[in-house]
């Protein structure tokens, strides 16, 4: 297990310096001169040349993927020339929004798949089973974008109980930064009335991000669910005549969970690619809308910054989810 | 499999193929009360409802991709004044935007846009994809080695930011959205065909076809290309929808199709500023683009289920 582990580690390296090569080679190929945009609208060629120069923006490409990743190895993502700040500054600022989004998303869809996965399994078959799967498969299907417009639609304009985009109204002042998430550091602090303002303005995109959690994760909970019915070890719990209910928890599900386990990297693929379209709808202002308006703005650092970081957090969640497996399944642990 | 394959565009013939394959799949068909006729489209279509519908959906919609330049009541980038910003109507069924096109016509255009940029991306990936992994399966070693290494790095990103990354970095246009999925599909037919591949090569025909010294092009076209296609027609007809959505998030963000390209996630974006005033701009194009990729998703999702008989809803040592 240990070489496994030490295995896929060195790949990690390996995929983690791929990514800053693509992501770098990616950002020098635009179209549209940051020096140019840096010096503004009225600078003289001179001057641009001046900050070419003074940023090494003049230099051969292998030169400046050298200093980038030089810099990297210091935690120095380089400077925003759009909010003219650090990349790791702003990364810092935005990311726990992001957190916060797709964590409430991602709990949302998997209990509710792990509910529908299992009664699909357990009424094979079935009208009930048939429409786990409709409802699956429309999760996966439903434009994001325009369900966030049809949902602020319906419960802002016509109905008024949500709010139409953003983490807290203007009028409430926010927690003190503990966590960075609302809805926790409101709580910590004892401060109720800001804490349901969090949890209002997260109704809808979570909603929406959660459809598709759950729709990717309804068929591999019934598929799994079905597998473990089928065991001698549910026979044995049945003939001992335990509930059904003690039964599905103590030994179905206990079982079934495991292949869902290795869904989760496959979710977190899914939630980056959401947030990114969610977080520009509902003007959430976390690392998908932050990495949008980089890549619109040509600002070449802050989109490198933004893509290498969710390009790590889905390299490190997929390794630590092969490792949860290779522990949660004696089988391969030692082997 | 014998006999000559439709061409992938054609989900409907393929699925007679695919039941038509002697061996696991006919026997599955077989041994079920509800299918009569192995071979042909009807046992798929008994499985279940939902197969009946995405195979009706598919159908309407790549009829509608065909005819419906034909038979647009409009010509849709028609600007008309004196109609502009019109609620649903005998004249106008989807209303009309805010220089009065009608939104019927560009919704039923903009069903064509769909369908072939689902077709380009996965026909570039698919036979990019394709060749790369019968050749890495087949050859092995060090080329192997290398080819694998590099879809594992494609595939550790998030294939949408990559995407809207490759997009932004090419300007924003439809094309180059097409290119940027196709540069974000490939690597997953690679893993997939060389996985066939790979259990293939041991099986006996094609040990026979190597002790008949037949040539390594020769087993790859002739042996390998034709068992894989199976495989490759449900993975396909899963994607589908996926390539059509994620060009229309795309496009939506302002990455993809420009205006006045009535592509779905174009009229989404435009309408998406009128939303409180004409709801009918965004919607119906919505509802155009969440039916059509549902219908692809029904019936990949079918297909699969279909070859893999352990995931059918009665069949197998599971049943009460």
């Amino acid at each position: 297990m240990g070489v496994l582990i030490a295995r896929r580690l060195a790949f990690m390296v390996f995929v983690l310096w791929g990514i800053t090569l693509v992501t770098f080679f990616l950002s020098r190929v635009v179209p549209g001169d940051p020096a140019r945009l840096l010096a503004g609208p009225q600078a003289s060629p001179l001057e641009v040349a001046h900050i070419a120069r003074f940023y090494g923006l003049d230099d051969p490409l292998i030169v400046q993927y050298g200093r980038y990743l030089r810099n990297l190895l210091h935690g120095d993502l380089g400077f925003s020339f759009v909010t003219r700040r650090n990349v790791r500054t702003d990364i810092a600022t935005f990311l726990p929004a992001t957190i916060e989004l797709a964590g409430y998303a991602l709990v949302t869809g998997f209990l509710l798949a792990i509910v529908t996965g299992t009664v699909a399994a357990y009424r094979r078959g079935t009208s009930a089973d048939a429409a786990g799967r409709l409802t699956a498969i429309a999760g996966l299907s439903l434009p994001v974008f325009w369900m966030a417009l049809l949902l602020q639609l319906l419960f802002h304009t016509e109905l008024g109980w949500l709010p139409l985009g953003g983490r807290l109204d203007p009028s409430v002042t926010p927690p003190p930064h503990i966590t960075g998430l609302l809805t926790v550091d409101s709580l910590l602090t004892g401060n109720f009335a800001t804490f349901i303002n969090a949890v209002e303005h997260l109704v809808l995109p979570v909603a929406v991000l959660a459809a598709g959690v759950y729709g990717l994760m309804v068929r591999i909970m019934r598929t799994s669910v079905l597998d473990s019915l089928g065991e001698e070890y549910v026979r044995t719990a049945e003939a001992k005549g335990l509930s059904r209910w003690r039964v599905l928890r103590r030994h179905v599900l206990r079982n079934a969970m495991l292949p869902a386990v290795t869904v989760l990297g496959l979710e977190f693929g899914l939630l980056a690619a959401g947030v990114f379209v969610v977080e520009s709808v509902f003007q959430w202002p976390g690392l998908g809308n932050y990495a949008f308006e980089a890549i619109q703005a040509n600002d070449y650092n802050a989109t490198m910054g933004a893509t290498l970081v969710i390009a790590v957090l889905y390299v490190v969640i997929n390794l630590i989810v092969d490792i949860v497996y290779l522990y949660l399944d004696p089988r391969i642990r030692y082997a | 499999m014998t006999g000559q394959m439709p061409p992938p565009p054609d989900p409907v013939r393929m699925t007679g193929e695919v039941t038509a394959d002697p061996g696991r799949l006919a026997r599955g068909a077989a041994a079920s009360r509800w299918r009569r006729a192995p071979g042909t489209v009807e046992p798929f279509l008994a499985e279940s409802r939902l197969n009946v519908a995405g195979v009706a959906i598919v159908a309407l919609v790549l009829l509608l991709a065909l005819f419906g330049p034909l038979i647009a009541p409009q010509n849709p980038d028609q600007i008309n004044l004196f109609a502009v910003l019109q609620p649903p109507s005998v004249h106008h069924w989807f209303g009309t935007d805010n220089l009065g096109r009608d939104l019927f016509s560009r919704v039923l255009v903009g069903t064509r846009i769909s369908v072939e940029v689902a077709v380009i991306i996965l026909s570039l990936s698919v036979l990019f994809g394709t060749a790369l992994g019968i050749v890495a399966g087949l050859a092995g070693g060090l080329l192997d080695e290398v080819v694998m290494r590099v879809t594992d790095l494609f595939l550790a990103f998030p294939g949408f930011i990559l995407a809207a990354a490759i997009a932004a970095t090419l300007g924003p246009s439809l094309q180059h959205t097409v290119l940027a999925l196709a540069v974000v599909f490939w690597p997953w037919y690679t893993r997939l065909i060389r996985g066939q591949v790979l259990s293939l090569r041991e099986r006996e025909f094609i040990l026979a076809a190597r002790v008949a010294r037949a040539g390594t092009v020769w087993i790859a076209t002739r042996h390998v290309a034709r068992n894989v296609l199976a495989i490759l027609v449900v993975q396909v007809s899963l994607d589908v929808g996926y390539a059509i959505l994620a060009t229309s998030s795309l496009s939506f963000l302002g990455l993809g199709a420009q205006p006045p390209s009535p592509e779905w996630g174009a009229i989404i974006a435009e309408g998406r500023s009128y939303i409180q005033t004409a709801w009918w701009w965004s919607t119906f194009a919505g509802i155009a683009l969440a039916l059509t990729v549902l219908g692809f998703n029904l019936l990949g999702d079918g297909l699969r289920d279909w070859i893999d008989p352990r995931l059918r809803g009665s069949i197998g040592g599971l049943q009460e």
